[in-house]
């Protein structure tokens, strides 16, 4: 039998990164206070999980201004689309192989 | 079989956050209640307004027509039933931002974020582009389509507004486009149709919303 567990991303394994794939999933751009608010994190903390999936090319960083004020936007990149859509497959296999 | 839940609810996590990251969820169903309940009244006031005016002109009058509004003291009743729709729409506006507010309070969500803006937009311009296009046809004596064009530019907003928060307003878009142009074939009973789409659909739904969500 396949080992389900083989197709669960290392990368999402933690609370904060899950909720920022899944927010820039249904969303083309999202900026870093929305995103803090969504998941309610610590600025640090998310900053951390952002640059982590950042260099796993699965999100990228757009830097923009409203006015003066820096206005940074994430977005999906199409890897990561793919391997958030596989997670959550075999997050799903999982499941059902264990009814 | 605690690894099984431990799955379970961090499916459960990202369809909440898919959910309120994209999703205008404050929307309350008590501003829909409340706001259908001014469009009762106001809806009363206008019948009330035009059944005095129909008493008063006799035979000659002519409900989907419109004429009345040129002859005699018509103008009289044109200004009235114009007041009484300007202060449903800020009632109903009024009441149903509170109620909203008041649950945006309570579930701890910003009222003025991402969600709200997208949502605010998208209601917006169907919303005013009707308006307009309403005036337009009222201003070159055509007034018999002013209810069915209400119901059906307010129809295309809600519809519009679906994609933005709860995806049940869906069906309250359908039912106010379907009643809006069924109305065109009967303008002459046109307040009992703006009452049942704006009042009666308006109530249900917040009805049904309220009983669903905020319970």
């Amino acid at each position: 039998m396949k080992n389900p567990i083989e197709n669960l991303n290392k990368n999402f394994d933690s609370r904060v990164r899950l909720g920022l794939m899944s927010a820039l999933m249904v969303n083309t751009e999202v900026s870093f206070n929305d995103l803090k608010e969504l998941i309610q994190v610590t600025d640090g903390n998310l900053a951390s999980h952002i640059k982590a999936l950042e260099e796993s090319g699965y999100i990228k960083v757009q830097k923009g201004f409203i006015g003066r004020k820096t206005n940074t936007t994430y977005s999906a990149t199409g890897a990561g689309e793919k391997a958030f859509k596989t997670h959550l497959e075999a997050l799903e296999e999982m499941i059902k192989s264990a009814k | 079989m605690t690894d099984q839940n431990h799955h379970l609810d961090t499916l459960q996590d990202i369809k909440q956050i898919m959910e309120r990251s994209s999703r205008f969820i404050s929307l309350s169903g008590l501003s829909g209640i409340a706001a259908g309940s001014c469009a009762l009244v106001g809806a009363w006031f206008a019948n009330d307004r035009i059944m005095a005016y129909k008493l008063e002109t006799g035979p000659n009058f002519h409900a989907d027509r419109g004429e009345y509004i040129f002859k005699d003291n018509g103008n009289l009743l044109f200004n009235q039933l114009f007041l009484i729709a300007a202060i449903t729409f800020f009632a109903a506006f009024f009441l149903a931002f509170t109620f909203t507010y008041l649950r945006s309070r309570k579930t701890n969500t910003p009222i003025w974020g991402t969600t709200a803006r997208r949502l605010m937009i998208n209601v917006i311009v169907p919303m005013v582009t009707g308006g307009i296009f309403l005036l337009a046809l009222i201003k070159n004596g055509v007034y018999e389509f002013t209810a069915p064009g209400c119901l059906v530019f307010y129809g295309l907003a809600v519809l519009n507004a679906s994609k933005y928060t709860f995806s049940e307003t869906v069906y309250l878009s359908y039912s106010l486009l379907l009643l809006g142009i069924i109305n065109l074939w009967f303008t002459e009973y046109s307040i009992y149709f703006w009452a049942l789409g704006f009042g009666l659909f308006h109530i249900v739904y917040g009805t049904a919303m309220w009983w669903k969500h905020e319970r």
